[in-house]
């Protein structure tokens, strides 16, 4: 469970990201995040991995405070929560197998719970048959569901996506948000930073709008709503 | 941090992937042991000649005697009773009574040039040989002696070649310990360089780990084997490269008469000393050239 209660970030002094946000994504629930650029959604991604702390206000992710975890918390906290970016952020050097393996030998897995379960996410994302090919060698589409093979592997209860298909031709977009829902479906919550306003629309999700650091709107209709007022 | 949920079967994936990097890396890895073996190089020379001079001041202590001279006015009897009163003395080893004819011996082998024939022994003085427990002692001792019975004429002490010794002694271990350190910190620093280009070279790697929920010490280990694989690597090249090179020294000294008087210690009879030298070296520079560098580059 994830939860924002009245949530503030100032990156300097006077600057606002977040004016006081509050929210609650239940476990299981798929939530897209929309808003302007710059309007504060990468700072609450930032908030929810630990990566930032709040300036004020209560952060609750998967079971920690964030507004006052310890540092070497940080890493199991993180193992709850599995992040997709919009430019992959791919090891080239690494096969497809190797780059999702990886994920699993730093966080210390055994080789064969590897073994088990790399090739089950490659199966899931689609790329069971490129496991030998580098991140070179695959489409900008393929990279992004080897980059969420990745973000899966080690079973996190969340994963988080910072525009996952900025980077994609809209045919590739919609497969990739096809992906992320079929995996909600096996029981992961999913929240989705995105822009791509057409591409929400052709799912019934909730949707929280975010604008200059505050929550415009947040419901199953959010967006429209919004769009419409 | 972190080591405690570390199974044993990652630490074959943590050795690895050090290792790795020092081959993907070769010409960085190739300079870095490179500095190191010839900053230890020297680290070791000094050691080596410290080693060498104590060695030296040791024995030049067990060898180096004091001359009693005792009046020929005196009867022999008493003469040699002044020696049992120097053996009581607080910092002697032992006091030998030397024989004039002995004495007269040693003359004429010491000056074979000198023509000694209107000199009999009855002419010269009675002589204890005395051998000191202390040699730092040496002023205090003799005149200790000369006060012990008004038929001692003289005392007489290779006092300036023990003063030399000791001061060389002394001169040598400060220098030795401030170029050791300034060396030391040399390589430190080459290796702490060198780890850090791979870290930033990796730095993508890094982000990812700690995004998938890597601990801090399971991120390092891989660098901290990396770089104690360079610092030992250059330990160990350098360790052999000194000891062909003084066994070099040693055998061209022994061919050379005029440095027979200073005998080097054979490598072999300090192998232990220098292989837990080089070794802590090697482990010091390793270890802490990548940790300070590890430090910076994971607290962002
Ligand atoms: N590291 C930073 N230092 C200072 N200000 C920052 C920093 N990161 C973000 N900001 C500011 O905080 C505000 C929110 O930024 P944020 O990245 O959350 O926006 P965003 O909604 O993700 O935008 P986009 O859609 O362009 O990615 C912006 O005004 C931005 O300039
Ligand atoms: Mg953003």
């Amino acid at each position: 469970m994830i939860e924002f209660i009245d949530v503030t970030k100032s990156y300097a002094i006077g600057n606002k990201a977040l004016r006081g946000v509050s929210l609650t994504i239940d476990d299981g629930e798929f939530v897209f995040l929309v808003g302007p650029s710059g309007s504060g959604k990468s700072t609450i991604i930032k908030l929810i991995t630990g990566e930032l702390k709040p300036t004020s206000g209560t952060v609750h992710v998967n079971g920690y405070s964030l507004e006052r975890i310890r540092k070497r918390e940080i890493p199991y906290l993180r193992r709850t929560v599995g992040v997709v970016f919009q430019d992959f952020r791919l090891i080239d050097t690494k096969t497809v197998y190797d780059n999702v393996a990886f994920a699993m030998r730093v966080v210390g897995a055994r080789e064969r719970e590897i073994k088990e379960r790399v090739p089950y996410v490659l199966n899931l994302v689609g790329l069971d048959g490129k496991r030998s090919r580098h991140p070179g060698e695959l489409s900008g589409g393929e990279q992004q569901r080897l980059a969420i093979a990745r973000a899966l592997v080690n079973n996190p209860s969340t994963i988080i996506a910072d525009e996952p298909t900025g980077n994609l031709d809209p045919a590739r977009s919609f497969e990739i948000m096809s992906l992320l829902q079929e995996i909600n479906r096996l029981g992961t919550t999913m929240l989705v930073v995105t822009h791509a306003q057409d591409l929400v629309e052709q799912f019934t999700n909730r949707v929280i709008v975010i604008e200059d650091g505050l929550i415009a709107s947040d419901g199953m209709d959010g967006f429209y709503k919004y769009e419409n007022q | 941090m972190g080591f405690t949920n570390m199974k044993i079967n990652n630490l074959g994936y943590l050795i690895k992937e050090g290792l790795k990097g020092i081959f993907q890396r070769g010409f960085m890895s190739f300079a870095a042991v490179c500095v190191t073996v010839a900053c230890l190089l020297i680290v070791g020379t000094f050691s080596v000649a410290m080693y060498n001079v104590d060695k030296l001041v040791t024995d030049l202590n067990q060898t180096n005697e004091i001359r009693v001279f005792i009046s020929y006015d005196m009867k022999e009897a008493d003469a040699k009773s002044i020696g049992t009163k120097i053996n009581t003395l607080e910092n002697i080893k032992i006091a030998t009574y030397v024989p004039r004819s002995q004495a007269l011996e040693d003359l004429k082998k010491a000056h074979p040039d000198t023509n000694f024939g209107g000199i009999y022994e009855e002419d010269l003085h009675y002589r204890f040989k005395v051998l000191l427990e202390d040699n730092t002692k040496m002023d205090q001792t003799i005149q200790e002696i000369k006060d012990l019975d008004s038929g001692i004429v003289n005392v007489k002490a290779a006092e300036k070649e023990a003063a030399f010794i000791t001061k060389l002694q002394q001169v040598l271990s400060v220098v030795s310990v401030v170029a050791i350190a300034v060396l030391l910190v040399i390589s430190l620093l080459i290796i702490s360089n060198t780890v850090k280009l791979v870290m930033y070279d990796r730095r993508d790697e890094i982000s990812i780990m700690k995004m998938v929920g890597a601990t801090n010490g399971f991120i390092r280990l891989p660098f901290l084997v990396e770089g104690l694989t360079l610092g030992m690597l250059g330990a160990g090249i350098a360790f052999c490269i000194e000891w062909m090179v003084y066994d070099a020294i040693l055998v061209k000294m022994d061919s050379i008469s005029e440095f027979k008087i200073i005998q080097l210690v054979p490598f072999e009879n300090m192998l232990l000393p220098m292989i837990f030298t080089f070794c802590a070296a090697g482990l010091f520079v390793g270890i802490v050239g990548s940790w300070t560098s590890i430090r910076k580059f994971l607290d962002v």
